[in-house]
C-alpha cells in the first residue's frame, strides 16, 4: 500500500483494504438512517393515498410532467458522471476527475433551479397548501400537495448538501489531496450522491406518475 | 487501461439502461391507467435503483458484510411499510 499519511499518525487500520470496508461500513449506516428518514413521509405518503386515492390523483395532475421527468433524467445524467469521476481518480486522472465533478454538480444546480422554477409556478397558480391555496377539487388533494412540498423540499435539501461536498471535492483536488491511493472521499460523496439520486427515483413516479 | 475502459463502457452501458427504463416509465403513464400502473412504476423504480445500487455505488465488488448494510436500510423500510399497513388495511372504517 502507498499511503501519503504521515508515519506518526497512528491507524486503527492494518492495511488500505480494511480501511476501505470501514469507511464503505459508515457510509451504508448513514445512508440506512436516511433511508428511514425519507421512509416516515414514503409511509405517510401510503397510508393518506390509501385512504384518498382519487384526491392523490386530481393532486398528481396538478404537476408539472415534464418538470419531473426532465428533472430525473438531469439527475441520473448527473449519477452517471459521478460514477465517471469515481473511475478517473481510480486510474490517476486528476483533471478527469475534476471535469466529471463539476458537471455532476452543474447538473445538480440545473435540477435545483428546475425544482425552483416549479414551486414559483405552483405558487402562481394557488396550488402551496396553508401558504397560498385555491384550488378546486377535493379538499384532500392539500395532503397530497403538502406531501408533495415536504418531500420534494427535504429532497432539494439532500441535493444542496450534495452540491456543497462536490464543491469541497473539487477543492480537495485542486489542492492535489486526490489520488489514485486518496480517493475515499470521491467515494463517499459518490455514494451519498447516488442515494439522494435513487430518492428521487421513487419520488418521480409517486409524485407525478398516479394514473386517473 | 484496458480494463478501464471496459469499465467506462459498463457505466455507459447502465446509464443506457436507466434513460431507457426512465423513457418506459414515462411513456407508461401516458396509456389508460389501471391498478397496474403503479405497481408497473414502482417496480422499474426499484430495477432503476437497483442499477444504481449495484453499479454506480459499487455493491458489485463489496464484500457481503457491506451488503447487508446496504439492504439493512430497507429491510427496516420494509417492516415500517409493511406492519403500518396490516394495521391500516384491516381497519378500513378509518383512517
Amino acid at each position: 500500500m502507498t499511503s501519503a499519511e504521515p508515519a506518526s499518525a497512528p491507524s486503527p487500520y492494518s492495511d488500505a483494504a480494511q480501511r476501505d470496508v470501514a469507511n464503505h461500513l459508515g457510509m451504508w449506516t448513514l445512508i440506512a438512517t436516511e433511508i428511514l428518514f425519507f421512509g416516515g413521509l414514503f409511509l405517510a405518503y401510503c397510508v393518506y393515498r390509501g385512504a384518498y386515492p382519487a384526491a392523490f390523483s386530481a393532486g398528481s395532475h396538478r404537476l408539472d410532467f415534464w418538470s419531473g421527468t426532465v428533472n430525473t433524467a438531469v439527475l441520473l445524467t448527473s449519477s452517471l458522471f459521478m460514477a465517471l469521476g469515481d473511475a478517473m481518480i481510480r486510474v490517476g486522472r486528476r483533471r478527469g476527475l475534476q471535469v466529471c465533478v463539476t458537471l455532476t454538480a452543474g447538473l445538480g444546480v440545473l435540477f435545483l433551479a428546475i425544482k425552483f422554477s416549479e414551486y414559483r409556478e405552483m405558487y402562481a397558480e394557488h396550488l402551496v397548501p396553508g401558504i397560498r391555496y385555491g384550488a378546486a377539487g377535493p379538499p384532500q388533494m392539500q395532503l397530497f400537495l403538502f406531501l408533495y412540498f415536504v418531500m420534494t423540499a427535504l429532497h432539494a435539501v439532500h441535493m444542496l448538501v450534495g452540491i456543497g461536498l462536490l464543491g469541497w471535492l473539487l477543492t480537495l483536488n485542486r489542492r492535489g489531496r486526490l489520488s489514485r491511493d486518496r480517493r475515499a472521499p470521491v467515494s463517499m460523496v459518490g455514494l451519498y450522491w447516488h442515494f439522494v439520486d435513487c430518492v428521487w427515483v421513487f419520488l418521480y413516479p409517486l409524485l407525478y406518475l398516479i394514473p386517473r | 487501461m484496458k480494463a478501464n475502459a471496459s469499465q467506462w463502457a459498463q457505466l455507459l452501458v447502465v446509464y443506457g439502461a436507466l434513460m431507457g427504463l426512465l423513457a418506459l416509465t414515462a411513456g407508461a403513464s401516458f396509456l389508460p391507467g389501471g391498478w397496474w400502473s403503479t405497481p408497473v412504476a414502482l417496480a422499474i423504480a426499484t430495477a432503476k435503483a437497483f442499477l444504481i445500487f449495484y453499479f454506480f455505488m459499487r455493491l458489485r465488488g463489496q464484500s457481503g458484510l457491506v451488503r447487508i448494510f446496504a439492504v439493512a436500510g430497507f429491510f427496516w423500510l420494509a417492516i415500517l411499510l409493511v406492519l403500518t399497513s396490516a394495521d391500516y388495511l384491516t381497519r378500513l372504517w378509518a383512517v
